[in-house]
């Protein structure tokens, strides 16, 4: 028997065995299969910044046209599901108290009045700052209404000039069009690093990584082992939210797929390598899961999902570079919206090269560590 | 202290520390007891015996409390162990079976938290804490975390938290696996200052030569009493059945096979350069000494030891030839010396673990690497077969340099770890194509040599069975099987039977013979002296250095010369490392 530096045959028999203790391993197959099938239900369900199916309450003291008018449109407003008339300020306070409403509307008794005199008419918005973001949201729809009752009456220039905001690639601000993609990157990161710290971790607590050490295979053929299929199945993730985000949520995908997928890999790569690195410093499992969302979610914090990424002090804006995700977000964003050209594309997808080669060669050095 | 319930007021129970009667427990299909009745008195050691499954382990649970008999009741210091529950866990001490304390707090911090659960206050009890610590020799460690600890001092920590509330029975689950000779005389020494004190003990063990310390045991076999009694009765049962074919020197394994066969022989061990052989019930001892007289050598009746007995009990031992060892083509190698390390040295910073150990290991050779925990066993043990890198010195195998061609010296080793080391998420048939493809194994070769070992080790109705289903005697010999994929001429076995009950040991022994008669080495660490036994050569670490190297016979005889009478291989062991220690005194 020759002992080569590189035998395809073991690494077949180690690829085949990597694929079914995934596979097999129930803690495995969670990582695997739940989370895209849960975010796909939360973000096509749930998950919103928008404000919809909320009740009001109005406390109408005028009788007049103006009034009218403001009451009707609160009504066929499509984001109004319910509104409650009250008689008093008191009942008001009471149904806000209670949770039964978002936002109040008091109209005082001289509204109409003030309208038909040429003033703009004033009228009180009480908002439960209990629900902040969703409340000041329906404050901002609510004025829009009022304006155009507003200026329904005085059409003519008396008002400023209002300034026309347009939002290119996402002219309607559908939050998932700008969600999805990036969903894409966060679930193959935490998919391909929790499968790969695992994977390590998994033969050390089970005795076989001695095993696997005495016998002839090498260090090479050990890494590129537990990465194909923790980047396959990462790749078929990312696929699968792509698709989800162009089929189910009709994203329009204006970019390149070609070059989508050359960065998904690369991304995966880079990960994968971590992933391997948390593992050969991890002695069980338990330590592996800890090191992966330790490392994983200030990742994601810092990738500029959340907070763009200029917004950070410099020094951060340095550690973000090194994050893989950061450079990601942008390609498959870009891809999915702007239809980014592939000099574009290819300026982030070399940095993501970079931190793959050098996490992959960290991971080696590591796992060699391991035979000290 | 009153005896609350009705069980002691009946009367049956007085006197006894522990009272069982009709216990039945259950899981699932399995019988783990069967209408078991027995008795465990104070101030008397009491051994649990038992194969692996035997209920050993269910049985200690439901003496704690921990588990609900089916059937049945246990009276423990006249407390019922189901109603009285809670007064259960205040009259006995229980030490698990797995270091049941916490790795990251110091052997002070342990015994605290101990002492707090046990509702003592720590610092009015410092005279306690003083007097554990004294007992188990353990006051110069306070500071140690726990996980840092030796096998040994671990079990002692475990037994010093044990012993916080002063029970009156103390329960102890295996407590001497994985722990060296010298530790466990230690423990030997606790257990007996207590129960002279009058507390009842209950030792439960896989290890006969333990069993044959207690002054009573209670012998276990799926489930059911077999035995209950002075050890020395069981022995006295067995009469004069026990031979030893003496001084048969390299043709002992050969012998051994042969003697396995004849219809009045029920079990046989090699020890040292004889082989030891316990005779069927009612068989005479004709067809041995013709064996001898063949062979000629001489055949000597010898006194039945506890382990003769219980083999016996069982049903004798496995048989004698290895189907493994028959197929396995006979080694051939260039050279004579299989395995070599010439200086081998390991510090880790300031600890030297080895420290310039050199040997040779010639082809054929069973060479065993015994010691203390914390010697340096382990870690030569590692640099040979290659899990560790030598701060100097070399190692080879079969030739090939570790550090130079370490793909080629690892590709004629097989290794089978404690643990066994199988993949758990993996079946019986992934794990042996998995061991057979990373040997690089391929296409007919390969399924040629799956299909034998199936054959081999019957493994046939257990391949889509994950490895943690299978029983330990075929778990093991899956492990073996996984090692041996590719013939190798080496093979490094790491305490390979630690934890496993008598009969597999002879069965796994068995295998082991049959490959060293076929000119495969063997390299194995044990802390089982009867294991040593089983070795051509064994080689004695202590404090990181080689203190002697010889075979089991020459060692007993050094031991011998320094006074002890008859001494066993663990009296070798005891006396070479004590005589050890004394040297860096006298240097320094």
């Amino acid at each position: 028997m020759r002992a080569s530096r590189f035998s395809f045959t073991r690494l077949r028999a180690q690829f085949i065995k990597e694929v079914l203790s995934i596979l097999r391993d129930p803690r495995s197959r969670m990582v695997v299969f739940v989370p895209p099938i849960l975010q796909l239900l939360v973000f096509s369900f749930a998950a919103t910044l928008e404000v919809r199916n909320i009740d009001i309450a109005v406390y109408n003291q005028d009788a007049g046209r103006w009034s009218h008018e403001l009451l009707q449109r609160l009504a066929s407003a499509r984001f109004i599901a319910r509104v409650h008339h009250v008689d008093s300020q008191r009942h008001l306070r009471e149904l806000i108290d209670r949770g039964a409403v978002i936002a109040a509307l008091a109209i005082p008794v001289d509204f109409s009045r003030t309208i038909a005199a040429g003033d703009s008419g004033r009228a009180q918005v009480l908002v439960d700052g209990r629900r902040s973001n969703s409340g000041q949201i329906t404050v901002a729809y609510l004025s829009t209404i009022a304006a155009d009752v507003g200026a329904g009456v005085v059409p003519d220039a008396q008002a400023p000039t209002p300034v026309v905001v347009r939002h290119w690639f996402n002219p309607n601000l559908v939050y998932r069009w700008f969600i999805v993609p990036g969903l894409t990157g966060i679930l193959a990161l935490f998919s391909a690093l929790l499968i790969t710290s695992l994977s390590i971790a998994r033969e050390r607590e089970l005795g076989t990584f001695d095993q696997l050490l005495v016998s002839p295979t090498s260090t090479a053929e050990i890494i590129i082992s537990k990465s194909l299929p923790a980047l396959a199945i990462g790749t078929l993730l990312g696929l699968f939210m792509i698709s989800a985000g162009i089929f189910l949520f009709a994203i329009p995908f204006t970019g390149s797929f070609v070059l989508l997928l050359a960065s998904l890999v690369l991304f995966i790569l880079s990960v994968v390598g971590i992933g391997l690195m948390i593992s050969a410093v991890s002695m069980t499992q338990q330590q592996a899961i800890l090191g992966a969302f330790a490392i994983g979610v200030p990742a994601v914090l810092m990738s500029g999902i959340a907070t763009p990424v200029e917004n950070m002090p410099v020094v951060l804006q340095w550690l973000a570079q090194a994050i893989p995700l950061t450079h990601f977000l942008v390609i498959v964003e870009g891809s999915f919206l702007k239809a980014m050209p592939a000099g574009d594309i290819l300026a982030n997808l070399w940095p993501l090269a970079v931190i793959a080669l050098a996490t992959l060669t960290l991971a080696s050095v590591f796992i060699r560590g391991r035979l000290q | 202290m009153q005896p609350a319930s009705a069980v002691a007021a009946t009367g049956a129970g007085e006197g006894a520390a522990v009272v069982i009667e009709g216990l039945d427990k259950h899981f699932g299909s399995l019988r783990a007891l069967r209408s078991l009745s027995a008795r465990v008195h104070y101030g008397r050691l009491t051994g649990l015996v038992g194969p692996d499954g035997a209920g050993k382990t269910t049985l200690m649970r439901i003496l704690t409390g921990l588990l609900v008999p089916d059937a049945g009741r246990v009276a423990l210091a006249g407390y019922d162990v189901v109603r009285d529950n809670d007064a259960i866990h205040v009259v006995s001490g229980y030490m698990p079976q797995r270091f049941g304390l916490y790795e990251d707090l110091s052997v002070m911090e342990n015994m605290r938290l101990y002492a707090q659960l046990r509702g003592l206050d720590a610092e009015r009890n410092a005279g306690l804490f003083a007097e554990l610590l004294d007992f188990t020799r353990l006051a110069p460690f306070t500071t140690r975390l726990a996980g840092r600890l030796s096998g040994g001092m671990k079990q002692k920590l475990g037994l010093a938290c044990a012993l916080m509330a002063r029970p009156r029975v103390l329960l102890l689950d295996e407590p001497g696996v994985g722990v060296d000779p010298v530790s466990r005389q230690d423990l030997w020494r606790m257990v007996q200052a207590l129960t002279d004190e009058g507390m009842a003990v209950v030792w439960s063990t896989a290890y006969l030569d333990e069993a044959e310390r207690c002054q009573s045991v209670l012998l276990l076999n799926q489930g059911q009493l077999l035995f209950d009694g002075p050890p020395g009765e069981l022995t006295a049962q067995l009469g004069e059945r026990s031979f030893r074919l003496e001084n048969a020197g390299a043709r002992r394994r050969a012998l051994l096979t042969r003697a396995l066969e004849l219809p009045s022989v029920s079990d046989g061990v090699i020890q040292g350069a004889g082989v030891r052989l316990v005779l069927r019930k009612g068989a005479d001892s004709a067809q041995l000494r013709e064996l001898a007289g063949q062979a000629q050598v001489r055949l000597a009746a010898v006194p039945a030891r506890f382990e003769d007995a219980f083999i016996d009990l069982l049903g004798g031992g496995p048989g004698g030839s290895s189907a493994l060892a028959e197929r396995f083509a006979p080694v051939e190698l260039d050279s004579d010396i299989a395995v070599s390390c010439h200086q081998l040295t390991r510090r880790f910073g300031d600890f030297t673990a080895t420290d310039n150990v050199s040997f040779e290991v010639h082809r054929g050779e069973i060479f065993g690497l015994l010691g203390p925990n914390g010697a340096g066993k382990s870690t030569t043990f590692k640099m040979l077969c290659g899990l560790l890198r030598p701060t100097s010195g070399e190692a080879q195998v079969v030739g090939h340099d570790l550090r130079r061609a370490s793909g080629a010296a690892k590709a004629r080793l097989g290794y089978m770890a404690q643990k066994f080391s199988l993949y758990g998420l993996l079946s019986v048939r992934q794990n042996l194509e998995f061991s057979a493809g990373v040997y690089g194994l391929e296409g007919d070769t390969r399924r040629q040599r799956i299909a034998e070992m199936i054959d081999t080790f019957d493994l046939g109705g257990w391949l889509s069975a994950t490895p943690d289903s299978l029983p330990l005697g075929h778990k093991q010999r899956l492990a073996l099987a996984c090692a041996l994929m590719h013939r190798p001429p080496v093979l490094f076995l790491d305490e390979p039977t630690s934890g496993v009950d008598p009969i597999t040991r002879r069965e796994f022994w068995t295998h082991i013979n049959g490959l060293a008669r076929k000119g495969v080495t063997i390299m194995v660490t044990t802390h089982f002296m009867d294991e040593a036994e089983y070795c051509d050569r064994v080689a004695m670490l202590s404090r990181a250095r080689l203190i002697a190297l010889d075979t089991p016979d020459a060692l007993k005889r050094i031991t011998a010369e320094a006074g002890h009478a008859e001494p066993t291989m663990e009296d070798a062991f005891i006396h070479l490392v004590e005589s050890s220690g004394r040297e860096p005194e006298v240097a320094a």
